[in-house]
């Protein structure tokens, strides 16, 4: 059985679906709150959305609308992720408006995975989907910061986002900030 | 405590990158490279995989290569999948690409036309 060594590799994989739905602006929001002890990772978009039958398949473990592979993997890795560290995985979707998957931990839960490189997540989704847009949002406690590209390409005009010295920009603009609301954490 | 990347940083980012923008818009001179963003590629290592070939294509300052993603092909034991598709050229797909691998794909593939056929996915 495959598993997900990070969380921020959940995070990839579950835009991956968003791309894969046509989206063209997606939102990651990531909570974490110590003194309740919960992480939330929200992750929504406005891709084509999934009617009432798919949805009741979705939550079905392996239910997928691939054709190269009998079944779905992504949303049961998640789920189960999210189950063993006393969590649960939400699913709404509408069609032709779009999708918000919802996944909360227990954060201090001994199992959970760590949240690994959101930095390397948010430069390969950018290099890979450069006429795409994300807003990756991050709270811990009273920290925030905010990546959003759509803002990044305003200050680029005619440079392409993917310009190594701009994905190299994004990284260290994750990290710092990441670093700086982590604070004493 | 040193600053925060900040906006201004990048409109510098900008002024330095706009005139050495490529501007060669043909597409077909352009060699292309696709890693598979499935989510077996991804638990497989395909983000690092995918990470690794910009970094070795930026080192050697290669701005006539396109590396985009793409989901999955069915073929997960071979994952990270990489292709690899050179203009007027077929498609060469490598399996079980990490890191490593992919940094000499670039070196000997990409720059140097030689496909490392002991890689490319075995006949199935
Ligand atoms: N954001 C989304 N918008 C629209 N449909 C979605 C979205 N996310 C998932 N789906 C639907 O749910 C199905 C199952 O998703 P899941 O991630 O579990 O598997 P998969 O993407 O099909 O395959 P895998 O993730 O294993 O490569 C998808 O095939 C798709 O039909
Ligand atoms: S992602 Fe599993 S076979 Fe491609
Ligand atoms: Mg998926």
């Amino acid at each position: 059985m495959i598993m997900m060594k990070e969380l921020s590799l959940h995070v990839l994989d579950i835009v991956e679906n968003s791309i894969n739905a046509g989206a063209t602006l997606v939102e990651i929001n990531i909570d974490e709150d110590t003194k309740k002890d919960v992480m939330i990772i929200e992750i929504i978009d406005n891709g084509r959305g999934m009617d009432e039958t798919t949805l009741q398949k979705v939550k079905d473990p392996f239910f997928t609308t691939r054709t190269t592979r009998k079944v779905g993997l992504g949303l049961p890795l998640f789920e189960q992720a999210a189950k063993s560290c006393g969590g649960e995985l939400e699913i709404y979707s509408k069609v032709g408006e779009g999708t918000r998957i919802k996944a909360s931990f227990v954060r201090s839960h001994i199992d959970r995975p760590p949240l690994g490189n959101m930095s390397d997540t948010m430069v390969l989704l950018v290099a890979a989907n450069p006429g795409k847009d994300f807003i990756y949002r991050h709270r811990i406690d009273g920290g925030e910061f905010v990546l959003d590209t759509r803002e990044i390409k305003k200050t680029l005009q005619d440079v392409p986002i993917s310009n190594p010295m701009v994905l190299d920009w994004i990284k260290a603009f994750v990290e710092e900030n990441l670093k700086q609301i982590s604070g004493g954490v | 405590m040193a600053a925060i990347k900040s906006i201004e940083e990048l409109e510098k980012i900008r002024e330095q990158a706009k005139d050495l923008i490529n501007l060669r818009k043909d597409n077909e001179t352009k060699t292309r490279v696709v890693v598979g963003m499935g989510t077996c590629g991804i638990a497989a290592g395909a983000r690092q995989t995918m990470l690794a070939i910009l970094d070795e294509l930026k080192k050697r300052n290669l701005d006539n290569v396109i590396v985009t993603e793409t989901g999955c092909i069915g073929l997960c034991k071979f994952e990270p999948l990489v292709d690899v598709i050179k203009p007027n050229q077929p498609k060469v797909t490598y399996v079980n690409v990490n890191e490593d691998k992919a940094r000499q794909i670039v070196v000997k593939h990409i720059i140097n036309n030689q496909i490392i056929d002991d890689w490319v996915i075995p006949n199935i």
